[in-house]
């Protein structure tokens, strides 16, 4: 399988990454060059085999469902790019 | 002052604890030697003041004789393990200044035996990489040379290039890395120093930058066995923040380091034997065998036959992860933000100026595989072929094999602009025997084995069984002893 311009341009939105046209040839011979990397898999047979979930034979871990943590909002805002008293700043969403 | 820059991690701790030496006089040394050596680019922060405080702390408690098992030892952080009020950077732009309130469980576990840390070390983009060139913070140089071109700057291997560098240029006594696909082993193997995956869920990955979470393990990088197996015992434990961490005691790794192999059987997988693998690589891992039998180990010949599957598997899977992964650094929480007209705009245009080339391609590949109408053709293909991997190992290790001996790369380090500049995926090659045990959640360890004729190291990787960790110590320790010296480069640089 490969890819062209126009799928190249709707991953770049999917992944939220701006891209510009000189980008997107290149980005289109370096995609195409992986995927023919891993174009060998479609050879392997893997009827009857499940999708791995977890390398180890382990159960999820639970633990009880109360607050362990909180009360931070000045640690977790610290490294915010613009803030208002305990919010994060973003553009305007909704008009 | 540079001697004590040239102890083993194992000599300092007995050195401090016979008084011999200070931890202050200790990190004196490395923090020098650190300045002299900035051309090699293995630090991006530097935290003498820290550093230098912690060592009084560290001389106090050896003095008043609690001391702990890392007590007073100068040691390096890669640059992905978050640090409290020290800044954190992945080696990308993206993450700005962004300076962590809380600390990783692994350095924080260090910390708390008394490791001293001398700052953080550089390293290819949130860990992608092979050769330390994708870090936003510039290249790293190993302190190695080809005897060909000596002016020639040689890579360390990546992604912990950092690390394996300032471990082989005497910057630190120990230092932390991670690896994925291959990252800690292959710098190892690249600049003559021991590096250990252990096996997934040992080390907590909490509070460590995120790369494919079901691949990434943390580990050290030393110059000796015993050392990583000193640092490995510390490094390792259960952790209730990460819900993947296992809940088995720690072995006192060093116990296991000089004990007799004898008997222990050694499985050498045919299908590592590639096309285009050059002779000298051939005949080194022929010697490894050669070593491991002299010590008394049986060797055995066995099949992992979905061995040239796992390289095209991980370029799947692992970019899948990242993009989830890394779909956080949206300019709102942390980091890098560049205005856009709205917040679509924002997202886009912070997550194109922050991210570099090679992280850019690798989430597009991953959000690529992962969306409606290619999941199942690619990404749960991988998943089923992952599992096909893991079954090889599983059949190999139910026969009685204790151990696997193989290269740890294909080819020694080269230099800078040498590879990849064309065509991403032979980049990608270097991980070809490293990458399958992430795959399979195995350990791994690789071990210097000598230098190869032009002059660079050459190491060979042993893989266990699940948390057997001990039978690596032992087996690549038994190399140690029949391998000739490393010989680390004088320093050029300072």
């Amino acid at each position: 399988m490969s890819v062209d311009p126009s799928v190249v341009r709707r991953i770049a939105h999917l992944s939220r990454i701006a891209v510009d046209d000189n980008e997107v040839s290149r980005l289109n011979g370096e995609i195409n060059a992986i995927l023919s990397f891993v174009e060998t898999l479609s050879s392997v047979n893997v009827e009857g085999v499940e999708p791995i979930a977890s390398v180890l034979p382990m159960q999820m871990k639970k633990r009880p469902d109360v607050v362990t943590d909180g009360g931070i909002a000045d640690d977790i805002l610290a490294n915010a790019p613009a803030r208002e008293d305990h919010y994060f700043v973003v553009p305007k969403v909704i008009e | 002052m540079s001697e004590l820059t040239h102890l083993t991690l194992a000599q300092a701790r007995d050195a401090l604890r016979s008084k011999k030496i200070s931890a202050t006089e200790l990190t004196k040394a490395h923090l020098n030697a650190m300045e002299k050596a900035r051309v090699l680019n293995c630090y991006i922060t530097e935290t003498p003041e820290l550093a230098l405080d912690q060592a009084r702390q560290s001389d106090a408690r050896l003095t008043e004789g609690n001391a702990g098992p890392l007590e007073g030892l100068p040691i390096g952080v890669k640059d992905l393990y978050c640090t409290k009020g020290v800044r954190t950077t992945a080696a990308s732009r993206i993450l700005g200044d962004f300076t962590p309130t809380y600390e990783s469980t692994v350095s924080s576990n260090l910390r708390q035996d008394g490791a001293i840390s001398l700052g953080k070390l550089n390293l290819d983009e949130f860990a992608m990489g092979s050769s330390n060139e994708t870090s936003a913070f510039g290249p790293v140089i190993s302190p190695w040379r080809r005897h060909a071109d000596p002016e020639a700057k040689i890579v360390p291997g990546g992604s912990s290039g950092g690390s394996s560098a300032a471990v082989a240029a005497h910057l630190c006594l120990a230092a932390t890395a991670t690896d994925t696909g291959g990252s800690i082993r292959q710098p190892a193997a690249f600049t003559g120093t021991v590096g250990i995956k252990p096996t997934y869920g040992r080390c907590s990955r909490w509070g460590i930058v995120a790369f494919a979470s079901s691949l990434d393990q943390a580990g050290p990088i030393t110059r000796t066995v015993r050392d990583a197996a000193i640092m490995l015992r510390s490094m390792a434990g259960h952790d209730a923040k990460d819900t993947t961490s296992v809940d088995a005691p720690v072995s006192d790794y060093e116990k296991a380091v000089g004990l007799s192999v004898k008997g222990r059987r050694i499985g050498v997988p045919k299908e590592y034997r590639i096309d285009g693998m050059s002779l000298e690589i051939q005949q080194f891992w022929d010697q490894g065998v050669a070593w491991l039998k002299d010590a008394g180990a049986e060797i055995v010949e066995i099949s992992l036959p979905h061995t040239q599957y796992a390289l095209p598997t991980y370029y799947i899977i692992a970019p899948a992860e990242a993009s989830s992964n890394l779909a956080r650094y949206d300019g709102v929480r942390y980091g890098l933000r560049e205005a856009g007209r709205d917040i679509a705009d924002m997202y886009e245009k912070t997550r194109a100026k922050g991210f570099g080339s090679e992280v850019r391609r690798r989430i597009m590949i991953g959000t690529y595989v992962l969306s409606a109408g290619y999941y199942d053709a690619y990404y749960i293909r991988a998943q089923k072929v992952r599992s096909l991997i893991k079954q090889d190992f599983d059949s190999v290790f139910a026969a009685g094999v204790d151990a696997v001996l193989t290269p740890a790369t294909p080819s020694t380090a080269f230099a800078q602009g040498e590879q990849g500049s064309s065509d991403p995926v032979e980049m990608y090659l270097n991980d070809v025997f490293t990458v399958t045990v992430n795959m399979a959640g195995l350990p791994g360890i690789a071990v210097p084995g000598g230098c190869a004729a032009n002059g660079l190291p050459l190491g060979l990787q042993l893989i266990g069984r699940p948390f057997d960790e001990e039978t690596l110590f032992s087996l690549a320790s038994a190399i140690e002893q029949a391998a000739p010296k490393i010989e680390y480069p004088r320093p050029w640089w300072a």
